[in-house]
């Protein structure tokens, strides 16, 4: 994350002149109209926060949109229990440079006492959504940003910027409100919610470019790095608490990186030897596979994995 | 500078291929990668089909899957190595009102579809309507399946001749229109120049959407801009971490909002709407640092010179060029809801960054899209319901600066929206954006 929120903000600073805007510049315009918008009409708005790279993308988003006031939001991580330390410590310490209160509703807490049974598959993706509805109740949320893309799946390309969700944190695509111009219509009941998406109109390249172009800093296992891993589902998974390797799978030291990151036991790892972001972007501009599809076993389920998942309160 | 990103929609009736011509334009662009084709293909052989169903990349839901039908605008995203595409591609048969004004209300250029057998019928006239009153500033005919009418010039110069009078005839200039034979199936014209129509010298689709210029015309006109938010960093919570960070900036206070139209640069007079006071812009911020100039579609903080009462809901207006501040609008709606408009209804109205309440008179006519006439409502028991087109005069509690809708879209737009459900029933269009003839 570069020091944005440090940028003195007075006449010194070397005049930018960039008069038109490019594909990048557009995107971020719409995405920080989109987090002042909200800032503007909901109480007690909340960003999702895992430190991955398109929750980091949103946080620096935001604070872009407020400086050099502080970011008006509290963070929210959903946490699984299958964390790859990096990121936790990655996650720990943007939340203290930019002294925001971060909430983390834990997964573990709920298989603990009996609310979530562990899954057969170990896959804990599905369990998110019950700890992320409760904690928007808890805290009353009433804004919750996600960092979800239309270009990442095809439920996803249907989903609005600003979108409502009833009591029960359900998603019904066929009641969706029609989203005009950049006039958002986030009125909602109590009880009910909204999520709002500011990264809709982002690629994975452009998330990619522009991380670049801004020098954000993402946690370290987004670039290439030896890692011990097994093959499942042809998928390169790593040792954890989530199980394996098991049977015929054998561990095999790989230089690996993430295309995304989420729960340990369903995110896998792609071969690479990108240490830089010059070198990321030119894989992912070359790859013949999606993020989702070449890394998360939650998606692939079954045809409807991400829009069930959605409809029942998923992000 | 990087590339720049154009956003287009794709309209069309429903067989005249519009899924295809989507899926043509993606998969030659290499926007479709091997998962997503792998998928499309599993799920063509589960449902006992011969040959891979590309509509399949575009339909998203599982109703739409199991229908086989399109229900909802959907988003694409594909790039070329000199410019990057948001499309908005709205389905034609089911609330083809509904989901045109949605896809068009953010476009820069519209493609529309015929079918080249049949030529320019009533849904053609019906979107090239509403693609004219929404003012998309371009608009592209796609001739499809030119395969099956043999390649022939003359059933294809009759079918342009006749559109680009209608274009014309609906407002749009000469050159904001072009005509392009194609066939989605074949992939003529659409990436590939094709050898079978050697009579045609215009670009190919992808060429035209490569080339049109994307600065739009909001670049032109005089500044606007919604404040969103005031930005005080004394805000700041005085036992957090950044008190000391933002102590030096105890002073500062700027008026974040995106610029809507034209341009703003220190120095510029400005005027504070409703209420009217002038200032001087001062700062032209950004995270990045200060702007020389800001244009329309940045988002920035603005510093004034003076110390004047500003919040959320007002609006920056350039001094020499001001918007008319008035209570009664008279507009034009497209009612996106089930819900009918009832005559003297109070409701919600959203324009800019304001929400305000009106009171929606009587509407006074009905647009005919097939005729392209205007259908009067006064003393009729009529009234606009979902997908109609009409015109009727609105009330509000607070004045408000408007512009008309063909001069300044963004401060010429509004929403509807029902108080009890909070659901957005009509986009408002300020003025008559179409000027047509009353039915005879």
């Amino acid at each position: 994350m570069t020091e944005l929120a440090r940028a003195p903000l007075n006449s010194s600073v070397t005049t930018i002149e960039r008069a038109t805007l490019d594909a990048l510049d557009a995107l971020e315009s719409e995405s920080i109209h989109i987090f002042r918008e909200v800032a503007g009409e909901f109480d007690r708005p909340v960003i999702l926060f895992s430190g991955g790279k398109d929750s980091t993308l949103l946080v620096h988003l935001a604070v872009k949109a407020f400086a050099p006031a502080p970011v008006p939001f509290p963070l929210l991580h959903v946490d699984t229990g299958h964390n790859f330390d990096e990121v936790i410590d990655f996650r720990d310490s943007i939340v203290e440079r930019l002294g925001l209160r971060l909430e983390v509703a834990k997964v573990q807490d709920y298989i603990d006492d009996g609310r979530l049974v562990e899954r057969a598959d170990g896959t804990r993706n599905p369990l998110q959504t019950q700890p992320l509805l409760d904690a928007i109740v808890e805290h009353r949320f009433d804004a919750v940003f996600g960092g979800g893309r239309r270009d990442e799946e095809r439920a996803r390309a249907k989903e609005r910027i600003m979108s409502l969700r009833d009591a029960f944190g359900r998603w019904d695509p066929r009641k969706q409100r029609p989203e005009l111009w950049n006039l958002y219509n986030g009125r909602h009941a109590p009880g009910e919610h909204v999520r709002v998406f500011p990264i809709s109109n982002w690629t994975e390249l452009d998330v990619w470019r522009y991380i670049q172009r801004e020098q954000i800093e993402l946690p370290s296992i987004y670039y290439a790095h030896q890692r011990e891993v097994f093959r499942r589902d042809g998928m390169w998974l790593t040792e954890g608490p989530w199980g394996g390797p098991r049977g015929t799978e054998s561990l095999e030291k790989k230089s690996v990186r993430y295309r995304t990151v989420g729960d340990g036991s369903c995110t896998g790892a792609v071969e690479s030897t990108a240490t830089s972001l010059d070198e990321i972007i030119a894989e992912v501009t070359a790859s013949r596979l999606t993020e989702r599809g070449a890394t998360r076993a939650d998606d692939r389920l079954s045809e409807a994995a991400m829009e069930d998942r959605k409809r029942e309160g998923y992000f | 500078m990087g590339k720049d990103l154009l956003r287009f929609a794709t309209a069309g009736s429903v067989d005249d291929g519009k899924s295809t011509l989507v899926g043509r334009l993606l998969y030659d662009t290499k926007s479709v990668l091997a998962d997503q084709i792998e998928a499309v293909q599993r799920a063509s052989v589960d449902k006992g089909l011969a040959t891979p169903d590309l509509s399949l990349l575009v339909d998203g839901l599982r109703a739409e899957r199991e229908q086989g039908i399109t229900i909802d605008v959907a988003y694409r995203y594909f790039g070329t190595p000199t410019r990057e595409f948001v499309l908005a591609d709205t389905p034609g048969h089911v609330q083809y009102t509904r989901n045109t004004v949605t896809g068009a209300s953010t476009a820069e250029l519209a493609v529309l579809l015929v079918d080249a057998r049949n030529g320019v019928v009533e849904q053609t006239r019906r979107h090239a309507t509403v693609l004219a009153m929404l003012r998309v500033p371009r608009l592209v005919l796609a001739i499809n399946k030119i395969d099956l009418v043999g390649y022939d010039e003359e059933t294809l110069r009759a079918i342009e001749k006749e559109f680009t009078g209608l274009a014309r005839s609906l407002g749009f200039p000469d050159d904001a229109v072009q005509t392009i034979p194609v066939s989605a199936l074949v992939g003529d014209n659409v990436v590939e120049r094709s050898a079978r129509t050697p009579w045609y010298d215009g670009p190919t689709l992808l060429g035209h959407l490569e080339s049109v210029p994307v600065v739009g015309p909001e670049v032109a006109k005089p500044f606007r801009m919604p404040v969103q938010y005031v930005i005080r960093p004394r805000g700041a919570d005085a036992g957090s971490a950044d008190a000391a960070r933002w102590g030096e900036l105890h002073d500062y206070r700027g008026y974040a909002g995106q610029i809507a139209a034209g341009t703003v640069a220190p120095g510029d007079r400005v005027v504070v709407l409703p209420e009217g006071r002038e200032t001087t812009v001062t700062h032209v911020d950004t995270a990045d640092g200060p702007l020389a100039e800001g244009t329309a579609g940045r988002s920035v903080t603005i510093r004034l010179a003076d110390d004047i009462d500003i919040s959320r809901g007002d609006l920056l207006v350039a001094a020499d060029a001001q918007p008319s501040v008035t209570s009664e609008i008279d507009a034009t709606l497209c009612w996106l809801n089930e819900k009918p408009l009832r005559a003297n209804a109070r409701l919600l109205l959203k324009h800019g960054t304001r929400t305000t309440q009106v009171i929606v008179g009587a509407p006074e006519f009905r647009i005919d899209t097939d005729t392209l006439t205007e259908v009067s409502l006064v003393d009729t028991a009529d009234t606009l319901e979902l997908n109609d087109i009409g015109r009727a005069t609105l009330r509000t509690a607070d004045p408000l600066p408007v512009d008309d809708y063909a001069d300044i879209r963004a401060t010429g737009s509004f929403l509807l929206i029902d108080p009890p459900t909070g659901n957005t029933l009509a986009a408002g269009l300020v003025g008559s954006p179409l000027a047509l003839s009353p039915a005879e």
